[in-house]
């Protein structure tokens, strides 16, 4: 789908792709997992990262008596902001302008990026300083901004080490979880100035030396740019939470900020913020409450930025939104739970799954943004085992949804793989012929404890051939029984 | 620009095609069935409040009215600072032997950062999560004021503190229309970044003190 020129809208839903880029890596997320299974460090950091996470997250959560009421409210209150979209962003607009700030819409990430590039070069800026925001990530700003000359550093601990390793991001809340502390300490060393000589691994020596590094360029650069966690419609009020101080002192101390944020992130009334700030703390950092959250609205005299402009970035979501089912997708706040409980993720990690949005939620959410051609493959990086449905505070019914996609994916194929298409196709008629009728069914069964005789050993058949091979690949099946359950009523029936 | 804004309407609208026409947003219902009301005894709140702050790593206790000068001191003493930068509606109300409150009339950032502390009021104090909330009226300041230094002393009185947070969000209903900023701040600064310990001090004041008055 494209607008009325001809120009791409970012992310179609079935087909288009837009290319490379933050949503869409190279290859397959069977290869890239199974590179990643073989990086043992990998492993072992992710594994005591998660399961610390998990604990912590379900102390957190259990303290409360009504999780399950702010989980409901906030599933709600996401569905009537989603099924009024253009009615609350538009009050979202009305609100930010009248308290005294600029509101920009950007169909997708170069619109986005060109808008703030524009903003940068009125301000006079050779340098910005960021605020974690995972939505820059998505559109490459980092990348654009340096295409003008313009260096933009990153504040936020994690993703300033993952800036300094030329790396990329592997998780939505802790980026730098598959680098340990002695991999830290080196890369500060090679990257930063002033370094001790003698500095230790120990996370608080490290952190000092980030904050001694980091302190002066805060205090001083005229341009902050960040993202944005909730909007409110009614009000104008932009939120954003975090723990270090870097994204309050990027929001205060500069003359411009520059806040860019997808347009689901509108949520309708100022009271709608009493459920978020309960379920996403004890989500995703497993606190009663972050550090800091900041809540500003426009601008204010005397009191921080004298320019504010919210970008407003589409980029996909728009499809996301059609998509009846898949719209839930977009209730996201991004605590990563899912990532934390997910088997999957726990064993390959973020960077297997070639986005910015890894995980359960990266895996309905990429393929609905990007398109099926750039992340096709992400629907099946799933077990379907639903914890992630179990634990996402707002109830995004992620194994749902990934059907769903698989669903899609299947219906694409036939313009990517025709034969092998056809051949599935036709391979799932003769099964379903067979298994509506009972007599054929009935000899299939003795058909089948017929061919598994050649196939079975010790109880168990552990390669089947031919096409069938892939599902013995990884697994061994059971050997048939016997006596089939009938067989066995049968002839127990029989006096 | 305005193109974009038309374009993104318009694809959102025909997205929402399934919607029926005459549904409004108050039309989805939205079960409010959670805790919107906490307990109001106000010695238990207090001693919440404090226990979760100082779970957190700041320094929160309760301070008589009365010797409040004295504990002001005290902390300024124990941190050998001999200045506070403070609201200027906060100076005209204090006085305190030995240091020395400095207006934040204008002060720059480089000022406030020499100053290196800062005493500021507060608008309201959730106990359940240990938080204490500052809303850019005239006792809690401007938001540098209470980022750039190192030290943060906070002071309120016991009526503001409340348990939930949807009790904090209906005393913070004014700030919120009045479109002041807000900042609600949970101990001092701290990341989990690397290998998830918890890690204090980055950036943001890596000493926070709350003293809750008693006897106003």
């Amino acid at each position: 789908m494209s607008g009325p020129d001809g120009e791409p809208f970012g992310g179609a839903w079935l087909g288009e792709s837009p290319g490379h880029g933050p949503l869409t890596a190279d290859g397959d997320f069977r290869e890239r997992a199974s590179a990643a299974l073989s990086d043992s460090q990998l492993r072992h950091n992710l594994a005591f990262a998660t399961r610390a996470i998990r604990v912590k997250r379900a102390a957190a959560v259990g303290e409360l008596p009504d999780w399950e009421q702010l989980r409901e409210a906030g599933r709600a209150i996401k569905e009537r902001t989603l099924r009024h979209l253009d009615r609350h962003l538009i009050a979202l607009e009305e609100s930010v302008v009248r308290a005294g700030g600029v509101v920009h819409w950007a169909r997708d990430g170069q619109e986005a990026n060109r808008t703030i590039q524009e903003l940068v070069a009125a301000a006079g800026a050779s340098e910005v300083i960021k605020a974690k925001s995972l939505t820059t990530e998505e559109i490459a700003l980092n990348e654009a901004l340096a295409h003008l000359g313009v260096r933009a550093w990153e504040t936020d601990l994690a993703q300033l080490i993952v800036q300094l390793g030329q790396d990329t991001p592997s998780h939505i809340l802790v980026p730098a979880i598959h680098r340990n502390r002695a991999e830290i300490r080196s890369l500060l060393m090679r990257t930063l100035d002033s370094v001790p000589a003698d500095l230790s691994d120990d996370p608080a020596e490290l952190v000092e030396v980030v904050r001694t590094n980091l302190r002066e360029r805060l205090l001083s650069t005229s341009v902050g740019i960040s993202g944005v966690n909730f909007a409110v419609a009614e009000t104008g009020t932009v939120v954003l939470v975090e723990s270090e101080g870097n994204a309050r002192m990027c929001t205060t101390l500069p003359d411009v900020l520059i806040s860019v944020m997808g347009i689901e992130k509108v949520i309708p009334t100022r009271q709608d913020l009493e459920v978020y700030l309960q379920l996403l703390p004890r989500s995703s950092t497993a606190e009663r409450m972050n550090p800091y959250t900041s809540l500003w609205s426009g601008v204010s005299d005397g009191d921080g930025p004298r320019e504010f402009h919210l970008v407003l970035l589409d980029n996909g979501r728009t499809s996301a939104l059609a998509d009846q089912i898949g719209r839930q997708a977009l209730s996201c706040i991004r605590c990563s739970a899912c990532l934390n409980v997910c088997p999957v993720y726990e064993r390959t990690g973020g960077h297997a799954y070639g986005s910015v949005y890894p995980g359960p939620i990266g895996a309905v959410l990429t393929p609905m943004l990007a398109g099926l051609d750039a992340a096709g493959s992400l629907p099946y990086a799933s077990s379907l085992c639903g914890a992630c449905y179990e634990v996402c505070p707002v109830k995004i019914d992620i194994p749902k949804l990934l059907v769903h996609l698989r669903a899609a994916e299947v219906e694409h194929r036939p313009a990517q793989r025709p034969l092998r298409h056809a051949a599935g196709r036709q391979a799932m008629k003769a099964v379903a012929f067979m298994l509506a009728r009972r007599r054929l069914y009935e000899l299939a069964q003795r058909l089948a404890r017929l061919a598994q005789r050649p196939l079975a050993r010790g109880g168990r058949i552990r390669r089947l051939p031919g096409p069938l091979a892939g599902w013995t690949a990884t697994r061994d099946l059971q050997e048939l029984p016997q006596e089939t359950f009938r067989e066995w009523w049968r002839r127990r029936e029989a006096p | 620009m305005s193109d974009a804004r038309a374009q993104i309407l318009s694809r959102i609208r025909e997205g929402l095609a399934d919607v029926p026409a005459g549904e409004r947003p108050e039309d989805v219902p939205v079960p409010r069935d959670y805790r919107r009301e906490g307990h109001a005894d106000s010695a238990r709140l207090t001693s919440e409040l404090l226990e979760r702050l100082a779970e957190y790593g700041a320094v929160a206790r309760v301070v008589a009215a009365r010797e409040l000068a004295q504990a002001i001191a005290g902390f300024c003493d124990l941190h050998g600072l001999r200045r506070l930068a403070a609201p200027p509606a906060l100076v005209r109300r204090l006085h305190v032997d030995g240091v020395h409150l400095v207006a934040d009339e204008g002060l720059s950032i480089a000022e406030i950062d020499t100053i290196g502390a800062a005493i500021t009021g507060c608008s309201v104090a959730i106990a359940q999560t240990g938080t204490v909330v500052l809303d850019g009226s005239e006792l809690c300041g401007r938001r540098a004021l209470s980022l750039v230094v190192d030290h943060h002393l906070c002071l309120l009185g016991s009526d503001q503190v409340v348990e939930l947070v949807p009790e904090a969000f209906d005393r913070l209903a004014g700030a919120i229309e009045s479109r002041r900023p807000i900042t609600m701040i949970s101990g001092p600064s701290a990341t989990s970044d690397i290998e998830l310990r918890r890690v204090q001090g980055l950036h943001g004041p890596r000493k926070l003190a709350v003293f809750v008055l008693e006897g106003a």
